[in-house]
């Protein structure tokens, strides 16, 4: 009898707890061998999670909002907010994460101490599994790698890294091209006034770093971070190129005395970054930025760039994102905001 | 230090502040250029510089230290206690919840301005109206208590919408308006604002005499025959009014309001028909100073609220042990 039970015992648990893991952190974690329900720690896992795999999502970390819809899958559209794990200032309860039964947590971005030790409370506290993937910009095709075989999509996941060396490839081969005079000094506009920035080195800013553009905000650290300047400061850096994340910025840039002076506005080389489903620059960090490169390879360096911008990122939607843009909303999604 | 001469010091104080900050800035200008430009024969970026950011921007800092301050003097006078800032009925965190409601719901800048300012003047008088319901008298300790609670009610409501907000883009211009800054500020707004800063220090101006027998103690106003309800209550209403109009397009600007007062009390003493003028000049010139830092010291901007803390708490520190010593 108690053969038997045990026989049951290890046939129903056999088969579920039989991989180790190592994930970016270098932390062996125990994972079941099919996962099928996952949850993201925050927004950028949400992004990795929905290239791979759409169907194991359990919610999404920020819900998206009406305008983004669109350019999502529809079986990804009406999941749940799940909310966030940072550490402190946690949205996302702990028995609420228990009574979602994922497989497995999944948290995407900084390798650093704090996310280390917050993944192996998490862990002990709910006993499930808790991955921490390296977000760093130029890790993404071994992240996609990673949380591929981890979830066992490999074809699919080989496919999309495949797709994301191709892009660093090509910017790496137009900005090799480009001599060092050519490079464009660019501003990043964030918020409605457009005075809030990324300094050097932030994560906001890094896409722009990555495309060989000198980005004019030097920051107080050698890691940047957000910002705030003085419409007087950015006169005096005298950008070429304006980057923006907001619409009513971009508006209000291009007929305020104040931005005439700077010659990215007086030259007309103010750009407003597309942001449908997920930021083209920086909001969240996480894959969506693959294909914000392409896009500011085009924009800064429009006689270097190879290919049709619509069809790139026509071709990009289709295969990370999984959804066929028709032209009305690519022309909407290009016109950005 | 007779009080012509200590204003005239305060007056030439505030006029070389607003002198420097009007040639230095991380746009350069030669001096020479600034001064033709100002005549309109200047390079056109510099008259761009000049006109459209500097001079607003230094205008700005003006109003606000001079508001701030009168408002701070103000309500130490008639709340008779020398620690009490203009913030202590709420209206810094009603004005701050009304804007970052206003950047919860994308407003425009224009809107967000209107709703901070809202917010503000509705934090005094639910307040005030809690303290009224609550003791018919009008209990200055009432008041103050009134307005620590609501206060941390929308200090609170704050931290809520903070909790919602979207973390990439609202978040961080919540976090930006909340430490205070002039970078962002326009000609058009500064016009938008001196109407209700003057409407709002006009009766301290005017009643200053009687807000200076009110700091006597109200038994002693009541025999000179100063009606102390009403007084404090005009006075409130004014010190709000331009301590929330102020707040509206500067964000957050704390220490000002409850530092400067002191500094002037030290100069001038603690007459208040004294003390009103030398802390409006006083605070406006404390305030050109600061921003003037807070544009030059880095190549990024210095959130005012960190200057103000980071200058004002040390020579608040400093004052406090000299009036030990003095007593």
């Amino acid at each position: 009898m108690i053969r038997l039970l045990v026989a049951l015992l290890v046939l129903v648990a056999a088969p579920s707890w039989a991989r180790v893991v190592v994930d970016s952190a270098g932390r062996s974690v125990e994972v079941p061998e099919r996962i099928t329900r996952v949850l993201a720690a925050g927004p950028p896992a949400s992004v990795l999670l929905y290239v791979l795999a759409p169907e194991t999502m359990l919610g999404w970390s920020r819900a998206p909002r009406q305008p983004e819809l669109t350019y999502l899958q529809p079986a990804v559209r009406g999941l749940p907010e799940t909310g966030r794990l940072t550490g402190r200032g946690d949205t996302l309860n702990l028995e609420r994460l228990i009574a979602e039964k994922p497989d497995i947590v999944v948290d995407f971005g900084t390798i650093a101490d704090t996310y280390r030790s917050l993944a192996d409370r998490v862990q002990a506290q709910s006993g499930i599994p808790y991955l921490l993937i390296d977000g760093s910009f130029a890790a993404t095709p071994a992240a996609l790698r990673l949380l591929g075989d981890v979830l066992g999509v490999m074809p699919r996941a080989e496919a999309l890294a495949r797709a994301a060396e191709r892009i660093f490839a090509d910017v790496d081969r137009t900005v090799a091209a480009m001599p060092a005079e050519r490079r464009p000094r660019v501003y990043l506009a964030r918020s409605m006034l457009g005075l809030e920035t990324g300094s050097r080195g932030s994560i906001n800013t890094e896409i722009i770093e990555r495309v060989g553009a000198i980005n004019v905000v030097e920051g107080l650290r050698e890691k940047g971070g957000l910002v705030a300047v003085s419409p007087e400061q950015v006169l005096a850096w005298a950008p070429g190129v304006i980057i923006t994340l907001d619409p009513a910025f971009a508006d209000h840039a291009r007929i305020d005395p104040v931005w005439r002076p700077v010659p990215a506005v007086a030259e007309g080389r103010i750009y407003l970054a597309p942001g449908l489903p997920f930021g083209f620059i920086d909001a969240p960090p996480s894959v969506n930025r693959l294909i914000g490169l392409t896009w500011l390879l085009h924009k800064l360096y429009p006689d270097k760039a190879a290919g049709n911008l619509r069809a790139e990122v026509r071709d990009f939607y289709r295969l990370f994102y999984q959804v066929d843009v028709t032209d009305p909303d690519l022309d909407r999604l290009l016109a950005g905001g | 230090m007779r009080i012509a001469t200590a204003l005239l010091l305060l007056a030439g104080l505030l006029g070389i502040a607003m002198l420097v900050a009007a040639v230095v800035g991380p746009y350069r200008i030669p001096p020479l250029e600034v001064v033709s430009a100002l005549f309109g024969h200047g390079p056109k970026a510099a008259e761009t510089v000049l006109w459209r950011i500097r001079l607003p921007r230094i205008l700005a800092a003006l109003l606000a230290g001079a508001a701030l301050a009168a408002a701070g003097a103000a309500y130490q006078a008639v709340f008779r206690n020398p620690l009490v800032s203009p913030d202590i009925l709420g209206v810094s965190s009603g004005a701050g919840l009304g804007a970052v409601i206003g950047i919860l719901f994308g407003l425009p800048v224009v809107l967000i301005q209107l709703v901070g300012f809202a917010g503000g003047l509705a934090t005094v008088a639910a307040v005030a109206l809690l303290a009224r319901t609550l003791r018919g008298g009008g209990d200055v300790l009432v008041l103050v208590l009134a307005g620590i609670v609501v206060g941390a009610l929308a200090g609170a409501a704050i931290s809520l919408v903070k909790v919602l907000a979207d973390p990439y883009d609202q978040l961080p211009a919540i976090t930006f308006w909340l430490l205070g800054s002039l970078a962002g500020i326009k000609a058009a707004d500064v016009l938008a604002v001196l109407p209700a800063v003057l409407l709002g220090l006009a009766p301290l101006v005017a009643l200053r005499w009687r807000i200076g027998v009110l700091s006597l103690g109200e038994d002693e106003a009541r025999a000179l025959g100063v009606e102390a309800r009403r007084l404090r209550a005009i006075v409130i209403a004014g010190a709000t009014l331009a301590t929330a109009a102020v707040v509206a397009i500067a964000g957050i600007v704390g220490w000002v309001g409850l530092m400067v007062p002191h500094m002037a009390r030290l100069l001038v003493g603690p007459r208040f028909d004294r003390l009103l003028p030398a802390s409006i000049l006083l605070g406006a010139a404390f305030m050109v100073a600061v921003d003037t830092l807070a544009r030059t010291a880095a190549r990024i901007e210095m959130p005012l609220g960190v200057l103000t803390a980071a200058i004002g708490g040390p020579i608040f520190v400093w004052l406090l042990a000299r009036s030990r010593r003095l007593s």
